[in-house]
């Protein structure tokens, strides 16, 4: 139970500004997830906040105390590593049952308390093996039941369930969520999963190039994309630019977008290939949406949605449809695409 | 399966043989002749009549001084191996996890330097710095107000110096190979999980070191086990040993039956040593 601040952190290596001037406030008992591409600074902000390294400026805080002077083994936070880290000299049972010891519990109960944090990552019979003994996925168990079976006041993973296999990563992202819910632990998840991201956390925020270019909760940071970046990175995005005109945008080949509520200026807008929609011949189209006309270049049939791309007299459009059942058209189709006014959000910047 | 293992071993030969030739002539051989020698009465190229014996064998459990000498030499082999890892181990740490780039280079350096200089070189310096009048003692009178006497030439801690100054850039060697394969974010997760960093020593970077310990432990005890130059040298009077009893036989009394014999003694001395230590170990680092 803590709640975590980062205030206008900094932190380069050499040259190479890793973050860059980063504020997020992690709420207490929240699940916040980090999301970015390779190497937008997620591990360094968790190693700043864990206390491996520290801010070259700025301050972090947990309930409000500066951890500055507080060393890693007094901030009680549990880290899970990218590559687990677990100790190869000692069995699973010890591994998870490390933290425990070093404070000195008493063995039965720390016995008890392994074993049912083995059981809560469906290893309780593995406790005897060592790590090198487990398979990626384990290891990866492993190294979660290690990290939350000290109560600590913050979890810090670091790509926790990237090794799994969907079945299992779907069963691990139930129960971390369980988990984390009942103890009530501030969570700090880095992901690279963006459908993880947006199921599992109460916020998200996006890095990019170690700043902190959006943040929100899931609906939000989905829906209002506030940059280009934004809403290609998490969700796909079809990206229209034209000139700002009165009510939307006017593409180079003369189409006009409308968007709902314009922003005075804006050149470009985003419309999530979801919210398209392809018009069966001959029904109405929704007074006041977007309409175009187009010729279907490409399909890809992935089971449950088909994607479509659309060309539209030189603007080629993104279109996922749900699979379910009617009859869709095919390659060389000609099309009529709407959307609604809503479902277009203006962009502002890159 | 089986046929691909045989394959393997195959492939082994070739590669195995140029070694294995080589220690056939440099070690087997003279070896053997070694054992030879250990069980006649007289070496034959002196021209006097040989039999065969048993006396030069007999003669270590008859007379106690060899094995009172022995105990010595193991008792200062433990203590130089002891000091070689209180010094070395840290300065390996040091290296390995502490120290980057540049720095790092040039402080290996300087450990490993002992290693390219001539050992008797080495051991007359050492002379130099113990003995009264010697650096040490002029030294330590420059800077303390009282008048001292420092003279550890000739002492048993001057024998003690002068190996551990020898034999530590093994210890430094092998446990910087050891303590650089630990991967740092273990050190980080221990500390995360709550550990001290004297916990985080305690129970995760020695027992990962360990294998690199014991190597340091073996490479050092056993040649010290049979010194003879710096126990001659910087022991005086106080430096005999088993090393330098054996070496008086080879080079003073020319009795090389009992030279050898003693040798070979030593050998099943230490491998009985090593032998009784090794399950402790084993255990210590699975
Ligand atoms: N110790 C270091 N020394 C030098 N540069 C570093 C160091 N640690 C990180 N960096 C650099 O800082 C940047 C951010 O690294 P970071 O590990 O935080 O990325 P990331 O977002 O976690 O990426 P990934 O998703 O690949 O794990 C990278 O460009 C990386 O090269
Ligand atoms: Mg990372």
């Amino acid at each position: 139970m803590a709640h975590v601040s980062v205030r206008n952190v900094s932190r380069s290596f050499g040259a190479h500004k890793a973050l860059d001037d980063v504020s997020i406030d992690f709420p207490d008992g929240g699940f916040y997830a980090l999301l970015g591409p390779s190497g937008s600074g997620k591990t360094t902000l968790l190693r700043l906040i864990a206390g491996f390294d520290f801010p070259d400026e700025g301050q972090i805080a947990i309930d409000g105390d500066s951890v500055e002077r507080v060393p890693v083994e007094k901030r009680r936070i549990g880290m899970m590593f990218q590559n687990y880290a677990l100790f190869p000299n000692m069995s699973v049972r010890d591994n998870v049952g490390f933290g425990l010891s070093v404070r000195g519990e008493p063995r039965h109960k720390m016995a008890a308390e392994v074993q049912a944090a083995l059981d809560l990552v469906q290893l309780g019979s593995l406790g005897e093996r060592r790590p090198h003994q487990l398979s990626g996925g384990q290891r990866q168990r492993v190294a979660l039941a290690r990290a939350f079976v000290t109560r600590p006041r913050v979890l810090l993973l670091d790509e926790p369930l990237s090794a799994l296999d969907k079945a299992l990563r779907v069963d691990m992202q139930f129960e971390l969520k369980r988990i984390q819910r009942e103890i009530g632990i501030t969570t700090i998840f880095v992901t690279h999963d963006q459908e993880e991201a947006l199921t599992m956390s109460d916020r998200i925020g996006i890095l990019r190039d170690g700043r902190l270019v959006q943040e929100g909760p899931p609906d939000e940071t989905y829906e209002r994309p506030g940059s280009a970046f934004a809403a290609t990175f998490l969700g796909d995005a079809n990206i229209c630019e034209g000139i700002a005109i009165e009510g939307g945008i006017r593409l180079a080949n003369g189409t006009e977008i409308n968007i709902e509520k314009p922003v005075k200026g804006c050149t470009r807008c985003a419309i999530r290939p979801e919210r398209i929609r392809i018009a069966t011949s001959g029904a109405p189209i929704p007074a006041g949406d977007n309409r175009l006309h187009g010729t279907i270049l490409r399909r890809v049939f992935a089971g449950n949605i088909i994607t479509y791309f659309v060309d539209c007299s030189g603007l080629e459009l993104k279109v996922l449809v749900q699979n379910d059942g009617s009859i869709q058209p095919y390659i060389n189709d000609a099309v009529r695409l709407h959307w609604s006014k809503a479902s277009t959000v203006p962009i502002v910047s890159d | 399966m089986a046929g691909q293992r045989r394959n393997e071993i195959g492939r082994a030969v070739p590669l195995l043989a140029p070694a294995y030739l080589w220690l056939t002539v440099a070690i087997f051989l003279p070896l053997s002749a070694m054992i030879f020698f250990s069980f006649m009465t007289g070496l034959p190229n002196t021209g006097k009549p040989w039999s065969f014996t048993l006396q030069n064998y007999a003669a270590f459990f008859q007379e106690d001084i060899y094995w009172r000498l022995l105990l010595s030499s193991l008792r200062l082999a433990a203590e130089v191996t002891f000091w070689c890892l209180i010094i070395g181990f840290p300065a390996a740490y040091a290296l390995a996890k502490l120290l980057k780039g540049r720095m790092r280079e040039a402080i290996f350096l300087l450990i490993i330097l002992p290693f390219w200089s001539n050992g008797l070189v080495r051991i007359f310096s050492w002379a130099m710095v113990l003995r009264e009048g010697g650096l040490l003692d002029t030294t330590l009178n420059a800077i303390l107000p009282f008048k001292i006497s420092i003279d550890l030439m000739y002492s048993y801690p001057a024998i003690v110096i002068g190996l551990v100054h020898s034999y530590v850039p093994y210890m430094v060697l092998t446990c910087y190979l050891t303590l650089q394969a630990i991967d740092d974010s273990l050190i980080e997760a221990a500390r995360s999980l709550g550990a001290s960093r004297w916990q985080t020593l305690r129970r995760i970077i020695v027992p990962l070191a360990l294998p690199g310990v014991i190597a340091g432990a073996a490479l050092i005890f056993v040649p010290v086990v049979g010194s003879f130059m710096e126990p001659r040298i910087l022991g005086g009077r106080t430096g005999t040993f088993y090393g330098t009893v054996i070496e008086d036989q080879f080079v003073a009394v020319f009795n090389w039956p009992l030279g050898a014999a003693l040798s070979f003694i030593l050998l099943a001395v230490v491998l009985v040593v090593l032998a009784l230590a090794s399950p402790v170990l084993r255990r210590a680092t699975s």
